[in-house]
Formats: structure tokens, C-alpha cells, sequence
């Protein structure tokens, strides 16, 4: 007998959430108006940059929730991160420091959940709540509560005044010729090679193995020999730095450092990662289900503009899409008891 | 109580006639009749994952059967789920009690079904119907107003039955109700069982203990691997052809046992102590031998167990594993040092129910199917598959997610992961709790086999006929302290026993 490497429901989850884009787009195919003016390469080109740092924030916040955490820090590091690139900048340094220290600045708010949540085990939900608060507070106190505008000095090339990085970390957002699909931004190729980076990385590693094992049972994982508070840890800080990363683009794309931006962005990227087929009592999800998640509220944010809908009926259009992405869980096992009803009846 | 004597009194109660049930490749249920008369005590006996379990849910309404019928007094009764079968007149109380431990007595035994207009409970109402129901059991002076939490597991469970009562069942299940209790507590639940037959109320006792069903009931029905393999009148039946009938095969082919030679010794405890148990533990487990450990449950044996696999902390005392001092460790070092445990509760902590087969099976040693730093598919599915294949274990693939195997297979999955691992000294919680008797006679029979290998086993179990069939020494455990580990051929089955209940003086047997 010849059986299929996945079983069958795994397989099913995992195509879930392709199959739930390519719902949404045969939907708006199905519009006169979205097809002329949504599936367009300039179109698409916007979508890919307005989901970046709901992407790059959903990859760290995978990897939390597949171990069976969660982050509500996210947003609020993002916008300390956009500060603090922000400050740098205006410091003077090159992009490749602004960059390190701001990953690294993202990865010690996470290093501090992590560490809080193992060694006083107390629950994420409550750690990151108060990191949230924490985070805001902080950025605010670093940007004078307000925003932080680094001066581009001159842009040429030889320039080396305070704020001639500027231009460089702008890059990663910005977009030329917006008429055609290519060329796309830094940001959205930085994106996607993180993207297939991460993949391999939680599904193919030892340390993924170990996120999934302890999301699964934490006890089991234990008692396997995995050291489940060092892994912990270890997220946790990973996730901040991708938080971090998801900084450095919100100042790219406002070309500012806000303190108050991204309020409610780690409810965002939690729905693109439960979209994605994550289960937030852990074990289960993906990379790719959760940047097509991203990917997938990016479009409909983007067609629900083109239709000229307003803003409320977006916000009721993705919560429905959220219930139903993880009511198919539920309904599922239904649709296969009644295939496998009639094929036996047959 | 349902004194509705109108129905004819030739009709049974209760008739379960060839139900079937099927969990995928799993047959849980394959034929089982069953017939209970009114006011009849029947004993429903089997071993673990003989499917008695399945049936109870089935006549609970908690699965539906795939096949047979069911009728209750005549008429048909496909109770579609647990809500539904109690108010048809089956109810069932469990093996884990279902109460709200918070609640008063009295609140607990309406709860669910409480007297009120438009919403307001009416508390006079209550208390005398929580009153009438503990009389009935002869039990009126069980306090109405203290918490569950405060009584003990007897009176918890005496509750329960009153609360069952309320609804006015015609049929009682009763699963394992003595599991937990003392002797007297156990004398004291047999007279309401032969209260409630008197008032007509049928009742299907569940339980193992073959002693207990002589005692409480008039009729028995014997299941094996989910059919029905023998039925009678409990006091004309010997327990010799009972026990013949529930394990259907001789006892030397279950318990094989090929000549082992004894080696050097590889794990050396010496009055090791946890922080609440277990207080006094010496024991030398050497290569090629398996060790038994008996005890009652609460002795302390997990305890040990976990302590040594570096689970829990050690208050004193010292390990050595091959020969090298490790006393306070964790699992990951005892893992590294080729020491595996396998835990009683394999559902809670032994595996990693919605990960797959392959991942279960390699977790300890995720390096032998790395490839370039990379953890390899291929690699992974061909080892696990090469493990399924010599432990028989029935599953669609490897990557089939182990908890939608049968209990069977699941613990076979979780021995598994010690033989992936190559662990030399094996820590065994409980290897054969709820599982078949097919399982269970390979485990016996790999367990043999490793010792075989020069692998040291020791092996915990509730169940004394295996720790026999099994082990080379046995040790007995009561109250967190461990007895002289002897021979198999030096206990009786009775010194075992009242060593466990503490009756015995070890050391003056041992003189």
C-alpha cells in the first residue's frame, strides 16, 4: 500500500491557508471593478510592502505561538524599534549598525519576557501585557513623547553628516516606478528570504523540532531531554529581534520614528499567524501559513479600499475571515464524516 | 424511584444486542450483547482496552455505535449524548469523579437539575430533594452544606450516586467505583448497590477486582477484545474459568522468558529521598535484569522514578550510573547518559499527542536523522518506520498524528522512543496501563528481549501477575520506602501484599 507522507488532515491544514487566498482573490476576481483595478503588478506591488511588517512581525510571532505562548509586546516594540532607528539615525551611524542595534534592542524586550516568563513562570500572556506597557512607555520617554524626524543631511554619496543613513534605511520601503510590479522594495525581498530562512528553520532544525515539541506538551518535552527554558528563552528573544526588524521598516515606510505607531499591530500579526493555521494552545503552525495570513489581510485591506468601502466594514470583513479561518478546524472533521459517510454507503 | 412496574416483567431493563464500534483502523466494539434485568446487579468484566470503557460511552450516549441496537424496557434507546441517556434513566458514574469540588454537598447533588421558578432557585425545594436522595442511600447524615473538597474520595463518590439518584435512573453504570477506596469504605458502597437493586434500580458494575463482583453481583458478562466471550450466574462461575475466559490465553505465553546473564552493576541507589517521597530507597539494578516495584498506589514508586530520571529534586541519598557518582541530574543528562523513563501517564506527559509518530519516536535523539544540520524527513519516516515495523504498531503512516492511535499503540509508540534512543537503563512507569492484551504480551515479550540484550529494566507496576511473569527481582513499596529487593522465587504473592499494605516487617521476613 502506498500512504500519503502527510495524513490527511495535516495536509489539509496545511493548504488551508492558500486555499483561503485563493478563495478571497477568486471572490474579487469575480468583481468588475476589483478585477481591472486590483490584480494589477503596481497593485500587487503595494500590497507586498504594506504586508511587510505584519510579515516579519508574524514570523517571530510563529515561532512564540507554536511553542505555545504569546506575544502582546509586538506592537509596542515596534515602535520603540521605529524610535530607536529613529534616534540612531540621528546619531550618525552607518545602516548596518543602525540595523544591528536595533534588532539587537528588539531581542533584549524579548530576552526580558523570555527570562521573566521561565524563571518566575508566570504567564506569557501576562509577562507581554506588561512588556506592552513597558515598551510604549519607554518609547515615548525616547522620543521626548513625540514623534522623532532624523534630518537627511545631503544624500550624496561622499556625505557623512548625522543622518546620512537616512536614505539608506528609507530604501527598504520605498518604491520606484510605482506603474509596474518590478522592481519591489529591499523590504519585501528582505521579507521573503526571512520568510523561506524562518521555514526551514522551524520545520526542519532541531531547535524547530523542539518549539513544536514544546508548544505540543511541555512536559513531554521535559521529559525528551529538552531543555524547554533555555528554548523559551531563546524564542522569545528571536521573536523580539523580528520585532525589532518590523521597527526599522515602520520608520522606513513613516520615514519617522513614532512612538504611538502600531497600537493593536500584535493583534494583527496574531491573526495573520492564527490565519496561518497556528493553534494558540501550540503544537501547531507555520511560516508560510503566516505570511500568506499577512498577506491574505493585506489584500483584503487593499480591495475593500479599491471598492471604497469604508474602514468599518474592513474591520468587520477580517474578523469574520479570522472566526472562519479557525471554525475550520471545527467544521472540518464534519465535511470528512459526511464524505466518509456516503463513500461507505456507496 | 421507578417503581413504573407496568413494564412486562419478562422484558429485560436493559438489552445491548451485537453492538459494534470501530475508532478508524481500531475495532473497540465487535458484537456485544448484554442483557440486564431489572434490579440486577450485573459485573461486567474485562481486562484494560477489552472495550468496557467503549460500551459505557455508548450506552452513555457519548459515542454512537456502528452497529446492534440497544432497548431499555422494550423499547428502542439510542441515547445521542450523555444528557439524553440520563434522562432515559442510564446514568453512569465515572471512574474520575465529576463534582464540583467548590459546591456544597447539597448543591452538587441538584447541580444541573435545580428546583426553580423563572430562575430563582428554590433553596427549600433543593435541600429536601438533596435530603431524600442521601436517605436513599443511607446516607442522611452527610453534612448538606460542606464543600466537596472537604470530604473524602468515598463520600465524594457517595455523593455522585446521590446526585445519579435524582434523576431517577433505571440503570446505574458504575465504573472501577472501588478503585479508590478503603476496605470499609468498600463494604459500606455495597450496601447501597444492594439498596438500589432492592428499588429496582439495575445496576452494571465495571470492575477487574473478581473478588468484588463475586461478592456484589448476581450475573456476569466476560468481554475480551471487544466481544462478548461469556455470560452466567456469578455464583455458579469459578474464578479460575473467569480469568481464562477475560485473558483467553495460556499464562506462559504471555509472560515469555528466555535465559539472561546478570552483568555488572549500572544503577546504584543509595537511601535516596525526594522531597516528599519516596523517604528511603536502596536499590542496585544491574545489567541484563529487570527489577520489579510493587506498591499500592501513593507508595511512592513514580516518585522514585522520576527523582532518579532527574525530574523532580532529590532531598538525599546518591545515584550512581555506571558506576560513575550523578545524583542530582536533569532528564537531558540522563538521557545523554543512556537513561530513559517512560511515564505512566502517556497522554499528559509521555507524548506529544498532535505531533506525528516519526516525531515522537526521534525526539530524544533528533540527531540520528539530522542530515547536514538539517532534521531529514526521509530519514525520519525510514527510522520510525523501521521502529513501527518491529514494534507492530498500527498506524496509516509515520506521520500520523499519535493521538489518534489506540492506547496500544500509543504506549508502543512512547517504549519506542527508549529503543530509538538506545537507552541501556530503562525506567518503566506503568508500561502496560489501559492498554490490550496483545500489547501488552509484546511489551512483556520486548521487555525479555532487552534484558536478553544486557538492558536493565526496572519495571513498576500495579498489577502483580506481570511483576511475577516478568521480573527478576522484585522490591515492594509502602510509604515512600523501598523493601530488600529479592528474587521473584523468594516472595509468595501474599508476602508481596502485606508487605505493600505494611503489614509485613521486611527485615524480619528477610532474617
Amino acid at each position: 500500500m502506498n500512504f500519503p507522507r502527510l495524513g490527511s488532515r495535516e495536509f489539509l491544514k496545511a493548504v488551508r491557508p492558500f486555499a483561503g487566498l485563493f478563495v478571497v482573490l477568486l471572490l474579487f476576481a469575480l468583481d468588475g471593478e476589483l478585477r481591472s483595478l486590483f490584480f494589477k503588478g503596481s497593485n500587487f506591488k503595494m500590497i507586498l510592502t504594506q504586508t511587510v511588517i505584519v510579515a516579519i512581525g508574524a514570523m517571530g510571532m510563529t515561532m512564540v505561538i507554536v511553542s505555545g505562548g504569546i506575544d502582546l509586546s509586538a506592537g509596542s516594540v515596534v515602535a520603540l524599534c521605529s524610535v530607536v532607528t529613529a534616534r540612531l539615525i540621528e546619531q550618525g551611524h552607518g545602516l548596518a549598525a543602525v540595523l544591528t542595534f536595533t534588532v539587537l534592542a528588539g531581542g533584549l524586550a524579548g530576552l526580558a519576557n523570555g527570562g521573566i516568563i521561565t524563571t518566575v513562570r508566570m504567564m506569557p500572556f501576562i509577562v507581554t501585557l506588561g512588556m506592552m506597557g513597558i515598551a510604549r512607555g519607554i518609547s515615548k520617554w525616547l522620543a521626548n513623547n513625540q514623534t522623532v524626524n532624523p534630518e537627511s543631511c545631503c544624500g550624496a554619496d561622499l556625505c557623512r553628516c548625522p543622518g546620512f543613513s537616512m536614505e539608506s534605511v528609507k530604501q527598504f520601503m520605498a518604491y520606484e516606478s510605482p506603474l509596474t510590479f518590478f522592481p519591489l522594495p529591499d523590504g519585501v525581498w528582505l521579507a521573503l528570504g526571512l520568510a523561506v530562512v524562518m521555514a526551514v528553520v522551524l520545520r526542519s532544525t532541531v531547535f524547530g523540532r523542539y518549539v513544536f515539541a514544546i508548544g505540543s506538551n511541555e512536559d513531554t518535552a521535559r521529559l525528551c531531554g529538552i531543555r524547554v527554558n533555555v528554548n523559551k528563552v531563546a524564542i522569545y528573544a528571536l521573536a523580539g529581534a523580528f520585532f525589532g526588524l518590523a521597527g526599522v521598516m515602520q520608520f522606513s515606510r513613516l520615514t519617522q520614528g513614532d512612538p504611538s505607531v502600531a497600537i493593536g499591530l500584535e493583534l494583527q500579526i496574531i491573526a495573520a499567524v492564527v490565519i496561518g493555521g497556528a493553534s494558540l494552545s501550540g503544537g501547531a503552525g507555520s511560516i508560510p501559513g503566516s505570511v500568506i495570513g499577512a498577506f491574505m489581510m493585506a489584500c483584503l485591506a487593499n480591495g475593500s479600499g479599491i471598492k471604497d468601502w469604508p474602514n468599518y466594514m474592513q474591520e468587520i470583513i477580517i474578523g469574520v475571515v479570522i472566526i472562519l479561518a479557525v471554525g475550520m478546524d471545527k467544521v472540518e472533521p464534519f465535511i470528512q464524516r459526511l464524505f466518509k459517510r456516503q463513500s461507505s454507503s456507496n | 424511584m421507578p417503581e413504573d412496574s407496568s413494564s412486562d416483567p419478562a422484558l429485560p431493563r436493559l438489552r445491548i444486542d451485537r453492538v459494534a464500534k470501530r475508532f478508524g483502523p481500531t475495532i473497540a466494539l465487535d458484537g456485544v450483547s448484554l442483557e440486564v434485568a431489572a434490579g440486577e446487579v450485573h459485573a461486567l468484566i474485562g481486562e484494560n482496552g477489552a472495550g468496557k470503557s467503549t460500551l459505557m460511552k455508548v450506552l452513555s450516549g457519548a459515542h454512537r455505535p456502528d452497529a446492534g441496537s440497544l432497548t431499555l424496557d422494550g423499547q428502542p434507546f439510542e441515547p445521542s449524548d450523555p444528557l439524553h441517556a440520563r434522562k432515559c434513566g442510564v446514568a453512569m458514574i465515572y471512574q474520575e469523579l465529576n463534582l464540583a469540588p467548590d459546591l456544597s454537598v447539597e448543591e452538587n447533588i441538584l447541580l444541573g437539575r435545580e428546583p426553580a421558578t423563572l430562575g430563582w432557585i428554590s433553596h427549600g425545594e433543593r435541600r429536601r430533594l438533596a435530603k431524600r436522595a442521601l436517605e436513599e442511600i443511607g446516607q442522611s447524615q452527610m453534612p448538606l452544606d460542606t464543600p466537596i473538597r472537604a470530604l473524602t474520595i468515598a463520600q465524594q463518590q457517595l455523593v455522585e450516586i446521590a446526585r445519579a439518584l435524582v434523576g431517577e435512573p433505571r440503570v446505574l453504570i458504575m465504573d472501577e467505583p472501588t478503585s479508590s477506596l478503603t476496605q470499609v469504605d468498600t463494604e459500606n458502597l455495597f450496601g447501597v448497590i444492594e439498596r438500589m437493586s432492592q428499588r429496582g434500580v439495575s445496576v452494571i458494575y465495571i470492575s477487574h477486582f473478581l473478588e468484588e463482583c463475586q461478592r456484589v453481583a448476581s450475573r456476569y458478562t466476560i468481554l475480551r477484545d471487544g466481544q462478548s466471550v461469556g455470560t452466567g450466574v456469578m455464583a455458579e462461575a469459578s474464578l479460575e474459568q473467569v480469568i481464562e475466559l477475560m485473558v483467553g490465553r495460556e499464562i506462559d505465553e504471555i509472560y515469555p522468558r528466555t535465559s539472561r546473564s546478570l552483568g555488572e552493576p549500572v544503577l546504584e541507589l543509595s537511601d535516596v529521598a525526594g522531597l516528599v517521597k519516596p523517604s528511603c530507597v536502596n536499590l542496585t539494578l544491574h545489567a541484563g535484569e529487570i527489577v520489579g516495584l510493587f506498591g499500592l498506589v501513593g507508595a511512592g514508586r513514580t516518585e522514585t522514578l522520576r527523582a532518579v530520571f532527574g525530574l523532580d529534586r532529590l532531598a538525599k541519598g546518591s545515584v550512581t550510573v555506571f558506576s560513575r557518582e550523578a545524583t542530582h541530574s536533569t532528564p537531558a543528562k540522563r538521557l545523554a547518559n543512556g537513561v530513559g523513563f517512560l511515564s505512566e501517564n502517556r497522554k499528559e506527559e509521555g507524548l506529544l499527542l498532535n505531533r506525528s509518530v516519526a516525531d515522537n519516536l526521534t525526539l530524544t535523539r533528533l540527531g540520528a536523522v539530522t542530515r547536514l544540520g538539517f532534521v531529514s524527513d526521509s530519514a525520519q519516516a525510514a527510522t520510525s518506520g523501521k521502529w513501527m515495523a518491529r514494534l507492530d504498531v498500527k498506524a496509516l503512516s509515520a506521520a500520523q498524528s499519535v493521538g489518534e492511535l489506540s492506547g496500544g499503540n500509543q504506549q508502543k509508540i512512547a517504549f519506542g522512543r527508549l529503543l530509538h534512543h538506545d537507552a541501556r537503563i530503562l525506567l518503566l512507569d506503568e508500561p502496560t496501563r489501559g492498554i490490550d492484551v496483545g500489547s501488552k504480551a509484546q511489551i512483556y515479550r520486548l521487555m525479555n528481549e532487552l534484558a536478553g540484550q544486557g538492558k536493565a529494566l526496572v519495571f513498576v507496576s500495579s498489577y502483580l501477575p506481570e511483576l511475577l511473569g516478568v521480573c527478576d527481582r522484585i522490591g515492594v513499596m509502602c510509604r515512600g520506602e523501598l523493601s530488600e529487593v529479592r528474587p521473584v522465587a523468594d516472595w509468595s504473592e501474599q508476602q508481596i501484599i502485606l508487605t505493600a499494605v505494611g503489614q509485613a516487617e521486611p527485615k524480619e521476613v528477610a532474617a
